[in-house]
């Protein structure tokens, strides 16, 4: 098989993506700084940083925490809020990368979810809505949303009424059965589902014997999530028939690969930014020549293909 | 920020837990900024000051503190280390002519190579290095080379016998700007006594080039990350 044959082109919504790899939502800012290190263009799409209503400073530090195969994180959804991502942010990405981003969206009330995913109705260089429903890091937050089906199902139902972009709901892997809230999600008018959001997580000090994190507990993420983000899409795939957008723990075009074996039809790539600035240009450049070498000359050909 | 693959020159005990590393390879780094370590074994990267960096030769010195640094101590010569060079905004160079430097234990370490350029821009530099002990006052000689070296211990075991902020109050008569690098604490109360300086903050980090959000500080100006917008802050900006 050549090189040259090989297509690594998707479509989400109707939008042809030119690869599925997208920087995932929290680890890639709004973008624009990562284009001093290379050619953003290259990405498929991006998922800017989660965005409320107001400003927030998010949590006291420290809100890193290291893990033998990942980090913990409990930033609280630090942001300047929905008008100056939708006026200053959303213009300077503008000005280096070409193609539609993801608007990722955080709430503390139905209101503020359906206020923040509205106000991106008219701009033009948002492909979709993504619903943090998940976000384990607010008080009072993202778990109440994200943990139970009929007020998911809510959520979406009165999101869908005011936002006219298409939406994607981002489910947390801390429910009891993730295939349930991905239906929830899916009859109430959801056009594709992301997965994962971090896993609630907690390290300690052992010289202060307190938690590292000043909040107590986290979001883990990292290399040590994969298996549990691929288990959990391959569910979501099994129960509903919008496009899954994987993610949790990739950092090779072989993660990449096997996401997509698992059920979704694009990935997103989170903590492995964080550890090297160029992972998803070294993933977008591997991934052809990993296809090759797999025999596989269309991704779409792959799509859930391991679901048994 | 450039990701380079640095080779260990040399890697060299200083006092019982303080090491310092040479590394050959870097771009030009300018005093205040840092580097960011992957160490093999571990997921995150480790933030280090640059002490000194000579054309591509960057030196790290560096407090064992737990298991990363600890792991640093076994590298040998050689060896090929995964690095970030170029992070962060280093010390305002220009606008004092009589600069006072301050340093707190390990926070010595980027003002060696701060001491040096200010020497060599003919400014009259002061340093005064802090610390629990004299143990924790390194490179003292390196660094009276650059500038009048004034020491304070909490011991009272070398110079004077007190902490930094008293320590400073007469040489803060003698200068109109510092540079301060050490414990939270020493930074504070220089910070809150006078506000005509620059601090070099440390802070968790998740990524160390301004993606992740997980260093951010509170200041006067809103939020700033202390991997971007930082490691140096004015004294006045910082919230406390
Ligand atoms: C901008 C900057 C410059 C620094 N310069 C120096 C220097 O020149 N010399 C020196 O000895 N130390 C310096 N430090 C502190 C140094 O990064 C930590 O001591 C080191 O990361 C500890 O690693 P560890 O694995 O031994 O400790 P552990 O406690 O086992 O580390 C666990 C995790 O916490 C992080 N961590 C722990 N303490 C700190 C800290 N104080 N700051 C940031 N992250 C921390 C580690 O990076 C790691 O991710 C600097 C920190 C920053 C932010
Ligand atoms: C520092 C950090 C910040 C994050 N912020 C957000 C956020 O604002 N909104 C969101 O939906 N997910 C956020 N996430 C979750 C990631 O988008 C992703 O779902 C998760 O980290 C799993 O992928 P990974 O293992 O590739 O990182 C964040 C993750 C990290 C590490
Ligand atoms: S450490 Fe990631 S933004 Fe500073």
């Amino acid at each position: 098989m050549e090189t040259e044959k090989i297509s690594l082109g998707t479509q989400l919504f109707g939008y042809q993506l030119d690869n599925p790899i997208i920087p995932a939502s929290g680890t890639f800012g709004f973008g624009y700084e990562f284009a001093d290190y290379y050619d953003i263009n290259i990405l498929g799409s991006i998922s800017l940083k989660g965005t409320t209503k107001e400003a927030r400073y998010g949590n006291p530090l420290p809100r890193i925490a290291e893990c033998p195969s990942g980090m913990i994180n409990a930033i609280g959804l630090q942001n300047p809020g929905v008008e100056k991502v939708r006026t200053e942010e959303l213009s300077k990405l503008k000005r280096y990368y070409s193609k539609k981003v993801i608007a990722n969206v955080g709430g503390h009330s139905f209101e503020e979810y359906v206020y923040v995913s509205s106000a991106f109705n008219d701009s033009e260089s948002v492909l979709a809505v993504e619903l943090n429903v998940s976000c384990p890091n607010v008080k009072g937050g993202g778990l109440v949303f994200g943990n139970d089906p009929e007020v998911l199902g809510r959520l979406v139902k009165e999101v869908k009424k005011s936002c006219t972009k298409p939406l994607i709901v981002k489910l947390s892997p801390n429910v009891k059965d993730i295939s349930e809230m991905a239906i929830s999600a899916e009859s109430n008018g959801a056009d594709a589902i992301s997965a994962i959001n971090t896993l609630l997580g907690m390290r300690i000090d052992l010289k202060t014997r307190k938690p590292v994190i000043s909040v107590g507990k986290g979001g883990y993420s990292g290399k040590g999530v994969f298996p549990v983000a691929v288990k959990m899409v391959n569910d979501i795939f099994k129960a509903v028939s919008i496009p899954i957008i994987g993610m949790g723990g990739i950092s090779s075009s072989y993660d990449v690969i096997e996401m997509m074996m698992a059920g979704a039809r694009c990935v997103m790539v989170g903590t492995a930014n964080l550890i090297d600035p160029y992972a998803c240009k070294e993933i977008i450049e591997e991934l052809p020549i990993t296809m090759k070498k797999l025999g596989i000359c269309n991704l779409s050909e792959i799509v859930g293909c391991a679901s048994i | 920020m450039k990701k380079e693959v640095l080779k260990v020159l040399s890697n060299e005990k200083l006092t019982e837990t303080i090491f310092e590393m040479r590394l050959s390879g870097s771009s030009p780094m300018l005093p205040g900024q840092f580097v960011e370590l992957l160490i093999p074994g571990f997921s995150l990267r480790r933030p280090f000051s640059v002490a000194e960096y000579d054309k591509g030769i960057l030196t790290i010195i560096y407090k064992v503190m737990g298991r990363g640094t600890e792991e640093m101590t076994t590298i040998k010569k050689n060896t090929k280390i995964d690095t970030l060079t170029g992070l962060g905004r280093g010390f305002s160079l220009s606008g004092s002519e009589h600069p006072l430097l301050i340093g707190g234990g390990i926070g010595i370490a980027p003002l060696i190579y701060l001491a040096r350029v200010l020497y060599e821009r003919e400014k009259s530099v002061k340093i005064l290095l802090c610390g629990r002990c004299n143990n924790d006052l390194i490179k003292q000689e390196e660094i009276g080379k650059y500038g009048e070296v004034f020491f304070a211990t909490d011991d009272g075991s070398c110079g004077f016998k007190g902490n930094a902020l008293e320590a400073a109050q007469s040489l803060f008569k003698q200068t109109d700007h510092y540079y301060a690098c050490g414990p939270m604490p020493m930074l504070k109360a220089l910070a809150t006594n006078n506000k005509k300086g620059e601090l070099s903050l440390e802070a968790h980090m998740g990524c160390g080039f301004g993606a992740c959000m997980g260093c951010s500080i509170q200041t006067t100006d809103g939020p700033k990350r202390v991997c971007k917008e930082g490691p140096v802050f004015q004294a006045g900006e910082v919230i406390f």
